[in-house]
């Protein structure tokens, strides 16, 4: 419960920023979401007491989006493309190269928590497919070898912050 | 001179935001203070980035795929007066645009998005304030019954119809959705409007407003579309601030207002009445009509929702004419309509062309062929409530019921191109799973239906087929449009149905012969080493991840099959094309 006494001021100005405007079950979701990258079951509960919406309401609008998830992700989100015309171009292949380098697949984080991989239906850039989108950066006409340069350019990205902190650390000791 | 830069979610993807910020660092650099600004994408995804120079006296230069490495030499031929030829775009690229007739897509990567003054220097808000001025609703109503537009977001329903009909209720409070859920997996016209155009849609909602009495709009956007979201944002603020918004609107009593709610992503709350339960915060779930959304819609009162595409026409509708746009197209079919051509296309991108238009041209004549000069199979058309035309239908006219006549239908506009590498009964499990996926879960047609039929088409192309199959699919097919509630599981057979229709030689080569003509379904593939063409390099065997295969003291490569996973990397490395799949 910690989590939520931390941000329980901004679950309060979720709640109320929302509070006279009819069917915003939806928004007040999108925004504790934003605010956790993820929706604690806790948190649903505190918006259900705040709200007096069924928690069952919100539990079935949190489970029935696709937006939605009810755990935490990693780092980096990685949102590949299934839509038809990258299928039609290759996507399950690269589905493979993830899977090949990071060993997780549809809906899983990787070990370290810095990977998580969402397949999604559709991002509307199909005539780049296939497509992939890594937080907010898409990246498009997808090949094997240029997924593997991109995954190792973060990894090597958090492998630098890693050791920056270490030493930091370190120095602080 | 004004510099543009295509900055659409496809450009941005192709790396267009760096060529943006490059030019504005080197026109800094040089000195210069030429106007450098985003505009939507133009269509030719394709040839993202594209940079437009556009000279005083109207003469435009056009560079497409454009990398920041180029910049220099380009802005260098441009100040000195010779343009350089590197980037510079083909001339018979350039002529494509003139073979489409543009009205949607108009000022799509003409005017930028994010400043209101750009649309109002196009005829902007000309069309509203021609309303408010001179004519009733009405006559706006019957402006749009000449033009006989149907709606553009799939089942071709006629727009003044609708309008009509919320238009006679007397409620004092009514509301306008737009439908901008475009869910669709292949289409992406909607996207591109709201991010290339912004106001237009805005404006034909406020037609719409005006025409039925409502003063109330809704836009309903993917939340997947986070550039929509910003840009339709900024274009509300901006026409607010000019009061074209709110109330009093060109000094009359005409008050109109919107706001945007983000979807969350739910392919079903494209159905009108799911959009409808989604808006009011509830789960997207469809509910038996009648009563219409336009007696009964958001929050019990009179709603006309219309798709994205459909609002950016109106506007144009109003300052030509309905009779302008009624001559453009054929029969019962007005118009033009915009296609999302991808898949095996050499040139994929939107397109925007008057109906009538055979879809052959459209795949040859604008996008330019198959991919690799390949011979075309099939064109999937309506996206996964649609169905696929075979090549021998290619000619068929883009006509609202022409297409239907194939199996497939005009939907939301996804035109995706299929060359023999595609496997139809692979295809038909990709759009089934997804509709199986995106079922509500409120019939049980629908639910469990298309449960069952992923089932039989997995166990097909797992090899596992059985004599019998394709009937008992055309059942449930057939059992599953009957007795589901909403569009999404009446239509959810159509790709399977259509490709049986089509192609049922292929599936009776899945089940019979347990093979995958097009060589995709894994489990019915074999791998081979040709010996002849080897050239024993050992990359084949350096790269298999399961060590599958051999390598004896003659340095001759075979594959073991059972221990083969099918991944297909020793055909990607085998340089002389010595692994055959069969």
């Amino acid at each position: 419960m910690s989590c939520c006494r931390e941000n329980d001021d901004k679950i309060d100005r979720i709640v109320k920023k929302f509070a006279n405007k009819p069917g915003s079950t939806i928004s007040i979701l999108q925004e504790i979401q934003e605010l956790y990258n993820y929706l604690p079951k806790d948190v649903l509960a505190k918006v259900a007491e705040k709200t007096n919406i069924n928690p069952a309401k919100i539990y079935g609008v949190a489970t029935f989006y696709k937006q939605f998830r009810l755990n935490p992700i990693g780092k980096y989100l990685i949102l590949l493309c299934q839509g038809t015309a990258c299928h039609v171009n290759g996507s399950k292949k690269i589905e493979a190269g993830i899977y090949e380098e990071l060993k997780i697949k549809d809906g899983e984080t990787t070990e370290d928590g810095i990977f998580t991989l969402n397949n999604v239906a559709c991002l509307g850039c199909c005539s780049l497919s296939p497509v992939m989108m890594i937080n907010d950066e898409t990246f498009g006409n997808l090949t094997t070898e240029r997924l593997v340069e991109i995954i190792n350019e973060i990894k090597a990205k958090e492998l630098k912050t890693e050791v920056v902190k270490s030493e930091e650390s370190r120095q602080v000791v | 001179m004004k510099i543009v830069v295509g900055l659409g979610s496809c450009g941005i993807a192709a790396g267009a935001q760096k060529v943006y910020d490059e030019i504005k660092n080197q026109l800094k650099a040089r000195g210069v203070d030429n106007k450098i600004e985003p505009v939507g994408c133009n269509g030719m995804c394709y040839l993202e980035p594209i940079v437009e120079f556009i000279h005083e006296d109207g003469k435009k230069h056009t560079y497409t795929k454009v990398t920041t490495s180029a910049i220099e030499e380009i802005l260098d031929g441009i100040f000195q007066g010779q343009p350089c030829e590197k980037h510079l775009i083909d001339a018979k690229q350039g002529d494509k645009l003139y073979k489409q007739n543009r009205i949607a897509l108009k000022n799509c990567g003409v005017i930028n998005p994010e400043n209101i003054n750009e649309y109002i220097e196009n005829k902007g808000y000309e069309a509203i304030k021609k309303c408010v001025k001179e004519l009733t609703p009405i006559q706006v109503i019957e402006e749009i019954k000449t033009s006989n537009i149907r709606g553009r977001g799939g089942a071709g329903f006629p727009t003044w119809f609708k309008w009509n009909v919320a238009m006679k209720n007397k409620e004092d409070q009514k509301y306008i959705i737009c439908n901008a859920d475009e869910g669709d997996p292949g289409a992406f016209m909607d996207r591109s409007i709201l991010e290339g155009d912004p106001h237009a849609v805005i404006e034909g909602m406020m037609i719409a407003g005006y025409a039925i009495g409502a003063q109330e709009g809704v836009i309903y956007v993917r939340a997947e579309y986070p550039l929509a979201i910003v840009r339709l944002q900024k274009a509300i603020d901006q026409a607010r601030e000019l009061n074209l918004l709110g109330v009093n609107i060109f000094n009359s009593s005409f008050k109109f207002d919107l706001k945007i709610k983000a979807g969350a992503g739910a392919f079903v709350c494209g159905e009108e009445t799911a959009l409808i339960a989604s808006v009011e915060g509830e789960r997207g779930m469809p509910r038996i009509k009648p009563p219409f959304p336009a007696e009964k819609g958001l929050w019990q009162k009179p709603t006309n929702i219309n798709n994205v595409e459909t609002l950016a026409n109106i506007p144009w509708i109003i300052n030509e004419g309905g009779k302008a746009f009624a001559d453009i197209g054929m029969a019962n079919s007005q118009g033009t309509k915009v296609f999302a051509l991808t898949g095996k296309i050499k040139d994929g991108g939107l397109v925007e062309v008057p109906m009538g238009t055979s879809i052959r041209e459209v795949i040859y004549d604008i996008g330019g062929g198959i991919r690799d000069d390949k011979e075309c199979k099939a064109v999937q058309l309506g996206g996964p409530s649609g169905g696929c035309v075979p090549k021998e239908l290619l000619d068929t006219l883009v006509d609202y019921e022409a297409i239907t006549k194939t199996g497939a239908i005009m939907g939301s506009g996804g035109m995706v191109v299929m060359d023999d590498t595609t496997c139809m009964v692979d295809m038909a499990k990709f759009f089934l799973d997804f509709t199986c996926k995106e079922s509500c879960g409120k019939c049980i047609h629908c639910r469990l239906g298309t449960k069952r039929m992923l089932e039989i088409l997995d166990r097909i192309t797992d090899g596992k087929g059985q004599p019998g199959d394709i009937e008992l699919l055309e059942d449930l097919g057939n059992g599953i449009k009957e007795g589901s509630l909403c569009g999404l599981g009446q239509t959810a057979p159509n790709p399977v149905l259509s490709t049986i229709k089509y192609f049922r030689n292929e599936y009776e080569k899945h089940i019979v012969d347990k093979t995958c003509p097009a060589k995709q379904c894994k489990a019915l593939l074999t791998y081979e080493v040709i010996q002849e063409k080897c050239i024993k390099c050992g990359l084949c065997f350096r790269n298999c991840s399961v060590k599958a295969i051999a390598r004896d003291e003659n340095k001759t490569y075979t594959v073991q099959h059972e221990d083969c996973i099918k991944c297909g990397v020793c055909v990607d490395v085998c340089p002389v094309g010595a692994v055959s799949v069969n």
